[in-house]
């Protein structure tokens, strides 16, 4: 028996310089930073505040820190790839071998959506929906920890795949029969399914945790309709996440059963069925496409309200709105492949969903613009990143409805165009939203803000890199280039390619000032420094000190309208009382948990030994697993009391709160 | 897992005006609601399954089908198994609410022991299916049957497991509140078990023998 199962030293690619170059890279920065770490005698404190703790705070920042890192790495493949594409016609090879240009599309595809995209939501959810609701904490703050830890270990199995064995060469999305063992007998498949087998697995409890949080704790009289637009769009992407994840999870065991024990879901043999993991992937696909946008669609509507300093232009109609695509986003799949064939009227019925699902996001846009219409807009970064994305979102929904058309569709499917399309509402949705977000709360997270002149840099680089990379991309789609061509024989495409990789140069750009003013906000943090509410902000977030305490709010504020934050404010302006003898009691407060540090360092364990057949290291991992969870269940202190002293301590130094 | 945000159990038993009105729920409210979602997200993986299943029903690839497979005298017996257990689990619940320890440990037992039984049943159609040439590599239609049938199974196993740990969490700390609070998600998800069972003798058992 080989204890090893079919890892032996073949599986680290030396004959592969850029490969070797990259994952020395890695191995070089993570090596430094974990020294330097232990050598300044740091390691204790990030334990103690950051590794175990379960405050939603911390571990929305550590979500962050983590998709930002993941969108440093995506972007090296796109990088990659458009540079490849930019040499490679004619005759030309490019630099980069087929099979090593099909893993970076797919690590390319994976780690954006799964690694970056999705971190950066839910640790932006996880920072400010307590904070709007006017709570302590999560629902289940040791559970928040183990999805973080969970999510962590499915980036890092990705990111090991890199040095050890090979990523899938598929696609992100692994359709079947390509995708099973008979044509993808390697582990680059193995790796995509238990990478994503596990961080799903924790992004179902981050869905389950917020529904909980959101529809049982918040702050007394908030009821609803006074809810921040932000916590209601995060319900409905974690609505979206309970009812969608768990099909990823079933469709993905069905590929793991077939690829591990030969069973018969998509193979050509055994009568098996491979459009129906196209299926099965896309009914958690398209939803999984809202889960990402409707939390920035929340941002774009707190950010844009904060800074026309209006209430937003027909609250009801955007959670009316985010509802019904919450409910229309399940009814929508079968566009993703409408080449199956499945006959004119079940494409003519998906086609016409589609259309329709395009309303109430219209209806959001236009209540964006009345909000900004007659308001007085300060032009910050946040609001700057608003206003690119209403143009650029616009532009990418109306070729999203071109492309709901079927007859159409069945030109433009798989081709450049869709590539542009999904990059124009992801980028200019998603990413322009949480990079609002990013600007909006940071000086919340850590009471300093960002350097304007640097943001707006990085914002301009990223808008004009935009349309540079991904409008010529709408050309080659028109003129017939596919997606995923490692090269090409048509030599009329490559000006346009060059074009896109200047492109992905400009942001690049965009990216660098992005670090840049990280670094220099940073080194000027003392001139950079800000009260509770930096922005004259509306909701309950900006009501405490910046950065919150551990326990957000020494007394649990009383709602009574929406904007309870700007309400109170402008009662406070007109009515003058006299300051208030607050008296404090002390707080229950969840305790620090190792429970998810070890549950994740177990999962890789698991994780790696199934996808190289080491049958003993995945069954220790699992009983690992099992362990931890059975202390965690015997502990007995469950809560920490922070004493009334401490919490006037701070209250009197931070005079901060606005008595909410 | 723990709460922080809500409020101890004991207070606030009359009744309010609104629930916005007063804030956070309580602890016992807030878990049970989560572990309802959790129940709701596990019933959306089995419809994954259920439909997995349904879409290769037919596609036996000329090896045996469910008509000539099933045999239904072992899933009524599992079924009265798994049913009588959940009403055990019911009477567990009550002897948890009166606090008493013996008839909590002797429902608990029972509960075990019939949902042991059933699973029995379970792997000894399953063996004798693998026996005669009928495992899940013999056809999409197999695969899919084990495939979903065996997640059920699962989760009982996994039932199982976690009523043990309770009964020893109820032996070494009590009747206390999180134990409380675990127990109860406990019983709803056996039952929850129940009912995906009920659908699954319906749509595997039933109409695999009538078609």
């Amino acid at each position: 028996m080989n204890l090893l199962g079919k890892l032996n030293w073949s599986a680290i690619p030396f004959d592969q310089p850029i490969i070797m170059g990259a994952s020395g890279g890695m191995v070089l920065v993570i090596v430094s930073i974990l020294s330097w770490v232990t050598l300044k005698g740091y390691l204790p404190y990030l334990w103690r505040e950051w590794l175990t703790s379960v405050d939603h705070k911390r571990i929305g920042i550590m979500y962050i820190i983590l998709a930002l890192i993941m969108l440093l790495r995506g972007f090296a493949d796109a990088i990659m790839m458009r540079a490849q594409q930019a040499v490679a016609a004619g005759g030309a090879q490019g630099y980069l071998p087929p099979e090593h240009f099909d893993q970076i599309f797919s690590a390319h595809g994976t780690i954006m959506i799964f690694f970056m995209a999705m971190p950066f939501v839910i640790g932006m959810m996880n920072f400010v929906v307590p904070l709007q609701l006017g709570v302590r904490d999560m629902a289940f703050p040791t559970l928040n920890s183990v999805a973080l830890g969970l999510t962590a270990s499915g980036i890092l199995l990705t990111n090991i795949s890199l040095a050890v064995g090979e990523f899938a060469k598929t696609g992100w999305v692994a359709y079947p029969p390509l995708s099973e063992l008979q044509f993808s007998p390697g582990v680059g498949v193995d790796y995509y399914l238990w990478a994503l087998q596990i961080s799903g697995v924790g992004t179902l409890m981050t869905g389950i945790n917020f529904v909980a949080t959101i529809l049982k704790t918040r702050a007394p009289g908030m009821s609803y309709m006074r809810m921040p637009v932000f916590c209601w769009t995060s319900l409905a992407a974690n609505l979206l996440i309970v009812a969608a994840f768990p099909v990823l999870t079933a469709t993905l065991a069905m590929l793991l059963l077939d690829r591990y024990l030969g069973f018969h879901f998509f193979t050509i043999d055994g009568q098996g069925n491979a459009m129906m993991y196209v299926n099965l992937f896309w009914v958690w696909g398209h939803p999984e496409v809202y889960i990402l946008v409707l939390p920035a669609f929340g941002i774009f509507s707190e950010v844009v309200s904060t800074f026309s300093g209006k209430p937003l232009f027909g609250y009801r109609s955007m959670v009316a709105a985010t509802m019904v695509i919450c409910v229309l986003s399940f009814i929508v799949w079968l566009h993703h492949f409408f080449t199956m064939g499945a006959g004119a009227n079940v494409n003519g019925f998906f086609g016409v969903m589609t259309m329709i699902i395009a309303v109430p996001t219209g209806v959001k846009v236009f209540n964006w613009l009345f909000t900004m219409y007659g308001g007085r807009i300060r032009f910050t970064v946040p609001i700057l990143w608003s206003i690119g994305f209403m143009v650029t979102f616009v532009i990418g929904g109306m070729t999203g409805v071109l492309m709901a058309v079927p007859p159409a569709d069945f030109q433009l499917h798989n081709s450049l165009f869709l590539i542009a399309h999904f990059h124009n509402v992801i980028i200019g949705g998603t990413v322009f939203g949480l990079m609002a977000g990013y600007n909006y709360w940071f000086p919340k997270a850590f009471g300093f803000k960002l350097d304007e002149r640097w943001g707006r840099a990085s914002f301009w680089c990223w808008l004009i890199g935009f349309y540079l990379a991904f409008m010529p991309l709408y050309a080659l789609g028109l003129m017939g280039m596919t997606r995923r061509m490692q090269h090409y024989d048509v030599a009329s495409w490559q000006p346009w390619l060059v074009v896109a990789a200047v492109g992905v140069v400009v942001i690049l750009a965009g990216i660098v000032s992005q670090v840049i003013q990280l670094v220099v906000s940073i080194r000027d943090r003392e001139q950079l420094r800000v009260t509770a509410d930096p922005w004259n902000g509306r909701t309950l977030e900006w009501a405490t000190a910046s950065p919150p305490p551990a326990w957000n709010f020494a007394v649990l504020p009383q709602v009574t309208d929406l904007d309870a934050l700007w309400n109170k404010k402008q009662r406070g302006r007109t009515q003058a009382q006299p300051p208030k003898e607050r008296k404090f009691e002390p707080i229950e407060m969840p305790k620090n948990s190792a429970t998810g540090f070890i549950t994740a360092f177990f999962a890789v364990v698991s994780g790696f030994a199934l996808i190289w057949h080491i049958w003993w290291m995945a069954g220790a991992g699992a009983i690992g697993i099992f362990l931890t969870m059975l202390v965690f269940a015997f502990r007995d202190e469950e809560e920490i009391e922070v004493p009334a002293e401490q919490i006037a301590r701070f209250e009197q130094v931070n005079q901060a709160e606005i008595a909410v | 897992m723990n709460i922080a945000v809500a409020v101890d159990d004991e207070v606030r038993h009359e009744v309010q005006p609104s629930a916005s009105a007063v804030g956070p729920a309580t602890k016992r409210i807030v878990v049970g609601y989560g572990f309802w979602i959790f129940l709701l997200s596990d019933i959306v993986m089995f419809a994954a399954l259920f439909a997995g299943y349904a879409v290769l029903a037919h596609a036996t690839a000329g090896g045996p089908s469910g008509a000539q497979l099933f045999n239904q005298g072992s899933a009524a017996i599992e079924t009265g198994c798994l049913l009588a257990s959940s009403y055990t689990c019911g009477l567990m619940s009550l002897a948890i609410t009166s606090r008493r320890y013996a008839v909590t440990y002797l429902a608990a037992l029972i509960t075990f022991i019939l949902g042991a039984a059933f699973l029995t049943l379970e792997v000894r159609e399953f063996a004798g299916m693998i026996a005669i040439g009928a495992g899940p590599q013999r056809s999409a239609f197999l695969s899919a049957f084990f495939t979903l049938v065996g997640c059920h199974g699962l989760h009982v196993t996994a039932g199982l497991v976690w009523l043990t740990v309770m009964m020893a969490q109820v032996a070494i700390k009590g009747f206390r509140a999180t134990v409380e609070r675990r127990l109860l998600c406990f019983s709803l998800f056996w039952h929850a078990l129940d009912i995906v069972w009920v659908w699954l003798f319906t749509v595997v058992y039933l109409m695999g023998v009538l078609s």
